[in-house]
């Protein structure tokens, strides 16, 4: 990753109100990049994904602390999920599609393939009981298209 | 969410308003199952043309009320699925059971 541009924090406790919040943030923060809207509703369903995930599995709707950290490069943003909630035993049965063990909360195990799908790059860390790490990476492309028409008109 | 009852039709609409995430299906969820077995519609329909934004928590409010349809022998179809939508609908294999139609009224 090239030299970090900016970096912002947030934590919050673990309510299902703030799954909006969490994914609008790092939206908004995102647009720096000047990103497309494809790109940003990305972001956004892979950020309320992770943020979901911390709620319901790792704190299972008890109070709990989630982290967000967001870091922007010239054409990259790194979006870090954390909590200290349960923790995942089995990360590669966890990722693969349809694996679920909230079917009773009609979960359908998709989290994790719509991160993988809609970033570029997906990172699982965690030690069961004492919690997880997501670390998710995107290139906006929207900057590269700029750079080459500027290319172009001169 | 809001609710269109065709009797003559045993047709019940069903629109989504809301962001779908975790936190808007868990309401969404407990309106719909009631107004599901309080119609015993022949056919269910999720309209999505007013939904902006949706994660795999709506999988999930899809795939249980498509049971709860299942119960008494009624279908569940989906209608205004946007392509962003539609690529989370098909990742997770759920346009073999449930299709996505063109339009209810057409179909009425
Ligand atoms: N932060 C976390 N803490 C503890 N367990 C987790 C965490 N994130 C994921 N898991 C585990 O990994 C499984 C798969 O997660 P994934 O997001 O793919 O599916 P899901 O959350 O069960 O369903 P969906 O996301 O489709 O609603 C979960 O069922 C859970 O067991
Ligand atoms: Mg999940």
């Amino acid at each position: 990753m090239s030299s970090i541009k900016n970096e912002m924090k947030l934590e919050f406790l673990s309510k299902s109100s703030n799954e909006s919040f969490a994914r609008i943030a790092v939206a908004a923060f995102a647009s720096q990049l000047d990103p497309t809207i494809e790109e940003i509703a990305d972001i956004k369903t892979a950020v309320s994904e992770a943020v979901t995930n911390s709620i319901i599995h790792g704190y299972s709707d008890t109070d709990g602390i989630v982290k967000v950290i967001a870091r922007l490069t010239d054409d990259e943003i790194e979006i870090e999920i954390s909590d200290t909630g349960i923790g995942i035993e089995n990360i590669e049965e966890a990722k693969a599609p349809l694996f679920t063990t909230k079917s009773n909360l009609e979960r359908s195990g998709m989290g994790f393939t719509i991160m993988e799908n809609f970033m570029d790059n997906l990172k699982v860390e965690s030690i069961s009981g004492l919690g997880t790490k997501i670390t998710m990476k995107k290139k906006i492309k929207s900057h590269e298209r700029i750079n080459s028409k500027y290319i172009e008109i001169k | 969410m809001n609710v269109k009852h065709f009797v003559e039709d045993k047709l019940l609409v069903i629109e989504i308003t809301e962001d779908l995430d975790h936190h808007a299906t868990e309401k969404i969820r407990r309106r719909a199952d009631y107004e599901i077995q309080r119609f015993m519609p022949k056919r269910v329909i999720f309209d999505f043309n007013r939904v902006v934004f949706m994660d795999s928590a709506g999988v999930g409010l899809i795939i249980g009320r498509y049971k709860t349809a299942c119960c008494y022998g009624g279908t569940l179809e989906m209608v205004n699925v946007s392509p962003k939508l539609k690529r989370i609908f098909e990742m997770a294999g759920l346009l073999k059971i449930i299709p996505i139609v063109d339009s209810y009224k057409e179909v009425v």
